[in-house]
């Protein structure tokens, strides 16, 4: 066994002429809760699926718990759970019926079958609806459901493409409480989304952009990669002229509306900051707030991708 | 192989026909819907023929034939006239069938001992009525013209003064293993077949494209579940369906419709599961082929159930088709159950007969068994 659960090198994956990975290479360390971040479409989905031995590779390398994708699909399945994008349960089925069912095609030994049950249950708080109608149960449940059946065989790995897709924030973060729990127990966890704020939760990330992994880290690394641009945010009695004024500045490289007031990236904040406030004053605006901030998830997701998109494109 | 996880996908299987009221009223309400429409409606026994008679001749002779249509329990006479344009009329109005026209030299050739031929005018329009009208008409005047035949002789030889000396030679038809000729003897074993390969492709074929249009099948092939398995356990699940309706219809067709089972009732079940097992491994061939069910719905009633229904001989005499047709037939496994089922059912024999279409049978289900699952791992990966 290595030391890595997910090891990545150079993996491309094609379909026909389209190239939804793109030499991707990266490692994913156990234990992790690693976050796989992107636009729709950017080939995180597909990267899982192949991951998953649900595809096969079209040229470079790919190893779960150090076996091949391409070649030991079977022995990884045996040690990995997925939960695809789509619901996927049944829903005519109960509840328990479908971890019994889950249980059965997972192979989880018969004495085991029953503790495991009510290990899930109690850990995705459905003790109490064991004989509902999986159809009934709302997003929230559902999605609490189908990670309880993906973990019935207690899998060194965990696949989750957005898991909470489609979920209120509320039951989301409850979502996150049963994947730290799972963390803490030792199991890697793979997760995908396009929820910024889910990404502060992962230990480590991969932005991915147009089958690419543009940025590699965690969360603090990759907001520190962009400390050479500083960030500052105004809240002013009027936004929109305040942007047009700001835009005129010297020393402003980019402005953007964030919320209820300006994101604005500078090369050199001592020295901007005087000269803003004197411009806004002098247009009549009271500034209610000025002052630099710590980037979000969101703020180095847009900058990435823009930095990427002014990239030559190597098509 | 684990069996296990076979056996979880049937039990699944096996709640989702039970819930769902439209596989469930599919796996029970067919057989008995197709049982009672079939059996009860499809009859090929013509009974009650309407005809209209042309007496030109007028005669005690003429009269003594009509007599013998009247007789019948086949001709029901609406009608006498004395003109052609009556007959068409009422041939195109539909209240005849076959009219019979008697020549004014009718008893006149009887008598003098020649030959006289009476004319059948038939409405061709429906050709497999008028051909079992024309049929049992024929048979009519044939008996009648030998009886008659039989009494000239008889007369000749009555010199002796007993008037009965030799009875008339009574020809008769005599039909064997079906001695009513009464269809529902012959469509209702055929029947099964058709009932099971509904079951069998029809209801098969759709449970895997269920799972791709849900998107539960990316979930099934993410766990350690092979093709196979899957193929094995939903195919249980449905062969346990299939046993429920082989046994709803030969319940039906010996106590309801009075078929008689003079075979083995043992090697109808083994013949039955034989032709079930191919029938269900299409049914998941055509499932791995389409990826909804509504497709997967519309090829297997085309591949299946309508082979099955007009190539099999389970109504329509396959020996009857043109030669490329008859080829063709012999590629619907459905035509060697068939066989099976007439031969158990109607002429009670066993596998020293029907050993060849039993192999058959083993030969289809061995072969769809290995398309089927190399399908759907192609398919899969």
């Amino acid at each position: 066994m290595t030391e890595w659960a997910v090891e990545i090198d150079d993996l491309v994956k094609k379909f026909g002429n389209f190239t939804a990975v793109d030499h991707v290479s990266l490692k994913v360390g156990k234990g992790e809760i690693f976050g796989f971040l992107g636009p729709n479409g950017a080939g995180k989905s597909t990267t899982i699926r192949v991951l998953c031995g649900l595809l096969t590779p079209t040229s470079g390398r790919a190893l779960v718990n150090g076996f091949d994708v391409a070649r030991e699909a079977e022995t990884i399945r045996r040690n990995i759970g997925y939960m695809s994008q789509k619901f996927s349960l049944y829903g005519d089925l109960t509840v328990e019926e479908n971890i019994h069912f889950f249980s059965g095609i997972y192979g989880v030994p018969k004495n085991l079958r029953e503790e495991r049950k009510e290990f899930v249950l109690k850990m995705a708080g459905l003790a109490e609806r064991r004989t509902t109608m999986t159809h009934l149960l709302s997003g929230g449940w559902k999605q609490r459901l189908a990670l309880g059946c993906a973990i019935l065989h207690d899998p060194h790995i965990l696949f989750l493409d957005e898991p909470t897709s489609g979920v209120d924030p509320i039951a989301r973060r409850a979502f996150w409480d049963l994947i730290y729990e799972l963390s803490a127990a030792g199991r890697t966890i793979f997760v995908s989304t396009h929820y910024m704020e889910e990404a502060e939760y992962c230990h480590r990330l991969a932005l991915m952009y147009r089958g690419r992994v543009i940025a590699l880290g965690s969360p603090q690394s990759l907001k520190e990669e962009l400390h050479s641009h500083h960030l500052l945010e105004l809240i002013s009695s009027d936004l929109f002229e305040s942007m047009e004024v700001v835009q005129g500045v010297q020393g402003v490289l980019d402005v953007a509306v964030f919320g209820g007031g300006l994101h604005i990236t500078v090369d050199d904040e001592a020295a901007v900051i005087p000269r803003l406030t004197a411009e806004l004053q002098a247009r009549g605006i009271t500034v209610e707030r000025l002052e630099p901030i710590e980037p979000t998830m969101e703020d180095v997701f847009v900058a990435m991708i823009e930095a990427a998109d002014r990239e030559p494109k190597t098509i | 192989m684990s069996l296990r996880r076979t056996i979880a996908v049937a039990r699944k299987e096996g709640r989702h026909i039970l819930r769902d009221p439209r596989s469930l009223g599919m796996a029970l309400a067919v057989p008995v819907l197709m049982l009672l429409l079939f059996g009860m409606a499809l009859s090929l026994d013509v009974d009650k023929i309407p005809i209209m008679i042309f007496d030109s001749d007028q005669t005690a002779k003429s009269r003594e034939l009509i007599q013998q249509f009247r007789g019948s329990r086949y001709f029901q006479i609406v009608g006498y006239t004395d003109n052609y344009e009556a007959i068409e009329n009422a041939i195109d109005r539909n209240e005849i069938r076959l009219a019979v026209v008697i020549p004014p030299d009718y008893s006149r050739l009887i008598s003098s001992g020649r030959q006289a031929s009476v004319q059948l005018l038939v409405d061709g329009s429906d050709s497999n009525t008028a051909s079992i009208a024309m049929g049992y008409a024929e048979s009519v005047v044939r008996l009648y013209s030998a009886e008659l035949r039989t009494e000239g002789q008889n007369r000749k030889a009555g010199s002796s003064g007993s008037s009965q000396a030799a009875p008339p030679v009574n020809p008769l038809l005599r039909v064997w293993y079906n001695s009513r000729l009464e269809s529902k003897n012959y469509v209702v074993p055929g029947l099964i077949a058709v009932i099971l390969m509904i079951i069998g492709s029809v209801l098969t074929s759709m449970t895997i494209a269920r799972e791709w249009e849900m998107g539960t099948m990316e979930q099934l092939l993410s766990t350690p579940l092979r093709p196979t398995e899957l193929v094995l356990g939903k195919m249980l699940a449905y062969f346990l369906v299939g046993m429920v309706d082989l046994a709803i219809s030969i319940a039906c067709a010996v106590y309801v419709f009075g078929v008689p089972l003079r075979g083995s009732v043992l090697l109808l079940i083994a013949t039955s599961c034989l032709f079930l097992l191919g029938t269900l491994f299409w049914g998941i061939y055509l499932s791995a082929v389409t990826k909804t069910q509504l497709a997967a719905y519309q090829l297997a009633m085309l591949s299946s159930f309508l082979p099955a229904f007009m190539l099999s001989g389970f109504v329509y005499a396959i020996e009857s088709m043109p030669a490329p047709i008859q080829a063709f037939s012999h590629l619907v496994s459905a035509r060697y159950f068939v066989t099976i089922l007439k031969g158990i059912f109607l002429k009670g024999v066993g596998l020293e007969v029907l050993w060849v279409d039993t192999l058959f049978l083993t030969v289809y289900a061995t072969v769809v068994f290995f398309l089927a699952t190399r399908k759907l791992k192609q398919k899969i990966v």
